[in-house]
């Protein structure tokens, strides 16, 4: 039992502080700034065009790099914040061995960190959409809905796998691992319609590649997301977030224990 | 009225004794089950006044440094109970809720979110927290460049501007100056006449001489002896010798 003072701050506030506070140190000591978020997705989009495109080939879709851009965006914010997520707690031990300031804001302050990487992807991404002569059509109102839902679902898996961490270290080299198998179960440089009938529910199911098949739907199809993939990904991703948030509240009281 | 009290509280935590398999960490984690567990305080039972302040004085490793974590409510006890009055502010450390590349000012501002003030209680005290550091324009250069005195004069201007009513300060007081210091003692003193309570532990002991009226000596997780503060730092002075 015990009457530990309570923490009287804003939440909000802690959010907003911690996600500038990552952004200000990731750029400030780098020359090129926020050029290293457009850097990355760019030499990929350019290697996968140059294999699929021309050395075998196969590649069939029109406007083959923006296709190529609607798997690497929303994979490389994936990873980058998933991975980020992981380790937040475990990062901030000095900090959490100090003060009670409410743990959960930990790792979705280091998910939230990368939604700012995000944008600047997809600025670029809009910018190869124009390129290639796609305009904006009503079905883009889906793209912030989709998008917030991945976002709970990312704050959801970071607040497991960062609980996770701190009672077993090897959570992070797992959360690694499985960034480098999703690369490949992302259809990033395959479309949904190349995979079997029968693994279609793998890719449903796994919000990670969901996202890049709706945003494959709104921008390149001009069309809205099946009704049954939108379904899919809200009850994924709300699923993940509750379980999440459990988990973390579950393993909370012993983290100081841990670190 | 009592501002801190502790009741046969016990805190242990787990050996971890080499490496576990995972699925044997795994079944611990989720079942809770009871390994080998290292008692870091045990059976502490004292009590603060509001107004009072309380020096923790023992060998690294005694135990010092969980009492504070459980006074100010970063971690719970195993058994017993304990109260703590109102608000707790801690005084950190480099690396705690400050950044090594951030600025003074970002970090007043990271550092107030994170201690608790909401963002229109940081706007309306920055100024002050600034005026109390007194770095003059090293409050726009990154962390890195500022002496330890400095350092110390940001996390304490933080700190207190919280307005807590119990401050929770360890070891860090030691690297300021002797201007900052008579600036320390005197807001400490002032805080003290308002009824607040302060918690410290240190080495320093001149410094806690100071700060502080009353003692706890606390030996491999127990509270060995209590009273005021000259006769427990003698006590506790000799004993070492002796051992020494």
């Amino acid at each position: 039992m015990q009457a530990a003072p309570a923490w009287r701050g804003e939440s909000l506030f802690v959010l907003q502080q911690l996600v500038l506070k990552d952004f200000r140190i990731r750029y400030r000591n780098m020359s090129l700034g926020l050029l290293w978020s457009l850097i990355n997705p760019l030499v990929m989009m350019s290697i996968l065009t140059f294999i699929f495109g021309y050395v075998q080939a196969t590649a069939t879709e029109p406007a083959f790099p923006v296709f190529l851009l609607c798997g690497l965006v929303p994979y490389n914010f994936f990873t980058g914040a998933w991975l980020s997520g992981t380790v937040s707690i475990v990062d901030s031990q000095a900090l959490i061995k100090k003060v009670p300031v409410p743990r959960e804001l930990v790792p979705i302050a280091a998910v939230l960190s990368h939604v700012v990487h995000l944008l600047i992807q997809l600025g670029l991404l809009l910018v190869f959409l124009f390129a290639y002569g796609r305009t904006p059509n009503r079905y883009w109102l889906w793209l912030p809905v989709i998008w917030a839902l991945n976002i709970v679902f990312l704050c959801g898996l970071a607040l497991f796998t960062s609980a996770l961490n701190v009672v077993i270290r090897d959570t992070r080299y797992l959360v690694e691992s499985a960034n480098l198998v999703l690369f490949w179960m992302v259809p990033i440089f395959y479309s949904f319609a190349s995979i079997p009938q029968k693994y279609h529910n793998f890719y449903r199911f796994n919000p990670a590649a969901a996202i890049t098949l709706a945003m494959r739907n709104i921008l390149l199809e001009a069309k809205a997301p099946p009704n049954s993939l939108l379904l899919i990904l809200a009850a994924v991703s709300i699923g993940v977030f509750v379980f999440g948030l459990l988990t973390f509240r579950r393993l909370k009281p012993s983290f100081y224990d841990h670190i | 009225m009592s501002a801190i009290v502790f009741d046969h509280v016990t805190k242990s935590f787990p050996m971890h004794r080499g490496q576990l398999l995972l699925r044997e960490r795994l079944v611990n984690v989720f079942r809770r089950t009871a390994g080998a567990r290292f008692v870091a305080i045990r059976e502490a039972t004292f009590h603060v006044e509001k107004g009072e302040s309380l020096a923790l004085i023992g060998p690294n490793g005694a135990g010092k440094s969980t009492l504070l974590a459980l006074a100010g409510g970063v971690t719970q006890p195993d058994t017993g109970t304990l109260r703590v009055e109102g608000q707790v502010a801690t005084l950190l450390e480099l690396g705690a809720g400050f950044h090594p590349d951030l600025t003074g000012a970002e970090n007043i501002w990271i550092n107030a979110a994170l201690m608790g003030m909401t963002r229109a209680e940081a706007t309306e005290r920055y100024s002050s927290i600034v005026e109390f550091a007194d770095i003059g324009e090293f409050i726009d250069e990154p962390l890195r460049t500022y002496s330890a005195g400095m350092m110390v004069r940001l996390a304490f201007s933080v700190a207190i501007s919280l307005e807590p009513d119990v401050l929770v300060i360890d070891e860090v007081l030691g690297a300021g100056d002797e201007r900052f210091y008579k600036k320390c003692v005197a807001k400490i003193l002032e805080f003290r006449h308002a009824g607040k309570t302060i918690l410290c532990a240190s080495h320093a002991g001149e410094l806690l001489k100071m700060l502080c009226d009353r003692a706890l000596w606390i030996d491999h997780g127990k509270i060995r002896m209590e009273g005021p503060i000259d006769e427990v730092l003698t006590a506790y002075r000799t004993a070492a010798a002796q051992a020494g």
